[in-house]
């Protein structure tokens, strides 16, 4: 672990994005997102403008369009769902490319695409941006219990683990004559699931007596020794992005 | 085509219903951070982390169902349940799913409340119920850890389904009509069979673990007579 405490999502580099700290960021996504939501669905410029905004923010953190849309493809089952939505909602009818979908269907197939699409994007702008460490103490700072973010931490600490004791006991069943290939490696790996869990526990035990022994009382330094907290300044720059999302949500209710 | 991914995104659910929810997960959430600060102890604590970890990583493995065309994933409720107990447990879910909102982007971020509900709450608490009433009824034998284990699992993945029905029964952004009860039965199906692989994955590490280290077992502490010392360390952790 030692060095990076990136993630696969991360994307190194020194945006002024990537410069604002943690909990700013945390509260601008999830405000944007919230402000999506709320939008009418039928107010269809509303969602161009958040693809804007999207947009816009995404070349201040230097992130590229691949980037984002390649990995936007997690939603891909709800989009399956709401391509099935047409076919099975009630209520009138349209003519569509002579298919009779429901009307009722459409509206909701494309509320799930734009709302899930435009959450996806800025979550993967936020996992761009700010590493795993610093989500932990963004969450800290805006009081969030001690339990949850104990738990996160070591969860996140723990990830790595796993992933080195499957890959320890991989080497060893192939050192001792197991030669797995395709889809047989799964039969190895569910036998051995239990054990890489024992294994796991047992090391991350030792790391977590080693850091109590060295005066962890449960949070990480980098949290109460408070620096980086976000300034005055700061959370204004990052206010403008919901801010313009809020009043974008609050014209189309309007006009709706 | 419907079930897929359980973790539900913006956009399905309307508004209203999801700040009822959300409103509901807080309030289920405060309920375990309280109970849930009294069990965390100095062999919880890793433990909690641990099973967290392992849950991500296990929601990464997606089962195809190729009869239905769809695929889900593994929730780890009832493996939390049975290692951390059900307030620790219902945090360690909730944990997973906030990361994976707030990060992966995997469950919308207004659905938030909907999504701890459904399996946070409702698959943790489904499968600490049957898993306390059935390590009262079965004997206590291994061949006992290994069906309630497997039997938790299995229900308390389609009981928190089922969550999702009601819940797009109550808010759905589109009016399925008759089609909801379609909705109900792909569901359950569907999740019967991740059920199924659940199941096996949870009965296997905690007989796994029950065998080692079964002071690690949350669900077997209550079981245990009180004069048995707590610590039966092998493998030389400490």
């Amino acid at each position: 672990m030692g060095a990076g405490h990136g993630h696969v999502l991360y994307r190194e580099s020194d945006s002024p994005v990537h410069r604002l700290p943690p909990e700013v960021k945390i509260v601008a996504m999830v405000v944007f997102t919230l402000a999506v939501v709320a939008t009418p669905r039928e107010a269809f410029w509303a969602f161009g403008a958040y693809a804007v905004l999207v947009a816009v923010v995404a070349a201040l953190a230097r992130v590229g369009p691949r980037w984002l849309l390649s990995r936007a493809l997690i939603e891909l089952p709800f989009v399956l769902f709401a391509v099935a939505l047409p076919f099975l909602g009630s209520g009138d009818r349209v003519e569509v490319l002579g298919l009779r979908l429901s009307e009722d269907g459409l509206h909701g197939a494309w509320n799930i695409l734009a709302k899930g699409t435009l959450g996806v994007l800025a979550s993967l702008l936020l996992a761009a941006t700010t590493t795993t460490r610093d989500l932990i103490v963004g969450l800290d700072r805006l009081h969030c219990p001690q339990v949850l973010t104990q738990i996160a931490t070591f969860m996140l600490r723990y990830l790595d683990v796993l992933v080195g004791e499957a890959r320890r006991m991989r080497v060893a069943r192939i050192s001792r004559g197991d030669d797995p290939r395709f889809l047989w490696q799964l039969r190895g790996f569910a036998a051995g699931i239990g054990a890489l869990f024992l294994r796991a526990f047992e090391r991350g035990e030792r790391v977590y007596l080693a850091m109590l022994s060295r005066g962890y009382t449960g949070r990480m330094p980098a949290v109460w020794q408070g620096e980086g907290a976000a300034s005055a300044g700061q959370w204004l720059v990052a206010a403008t992005v919901p801010v313009l999302a809020a009043s974008i949500a609050a014209t189309a209710v309007v006009l709706s | 085509m419907e079930t897929l991914a359980m973790h539900i995104s913006n956009g399905i659910i309307d508004g209203p219903v999801a700040a009822i929810f959300a409103a509901l997960a807080l309030a289920g959430l405060t309920a375990c951070v309280l109970r849930g600060r009294r069990d965390l102890d100095d062999r919880l604590a890793p433990m909690a982390g641990l099973v967290a970890a392992f849950i991500f990583a296990v929601q990464m493995l997606n089962f195809p169902i190729f009869t239905a065309g769809v695929s889900g994933h593994l929730l780890g409720g009832a493996l939390a349940a049975m290692l951390v107990g059900p307030w620790v447990g219902a945090l360690c879910v909730s944990v997973v799913l906030v990361v994976q909102a707030l990060v992966f982007g995997d469950g919308g971020v207004a659905m938030l409340g909907l999504n701890i509900t459904n399996m946070a709450l409702l698959g943790t608490a489904a499968a600490y119920l049957l898993i306390a009433l059935m390590l009262r009824v079965l004997p206590r034998t291994r061949a006992g850890l290994a069906v309630t284990a497997f039997v938790a699992a299995m229900l308390s993945v389609v009981v928190a389904s089922q969550g999702f029905v009601v819940q797009y029964w109550l808010g759905g952004t589109t009016d399925l009509g008759s089609n909801l009860a379609g909705l109900a039965g792909t569901m359950a199906g569907t999740h019967l069979l991740i059920g199924i692989g659940e199941g096996l994955i949870t009965a296997t590490t905690v007989l796994t673990v029950a065998k080692v280290r079964p002071d690690l077992v949350y669900a077997l502490r209550s079981l245990r007579t009180p004069t048995t010392p707590a610590v039966p360390v092998s493998g030389g952790v400490r």
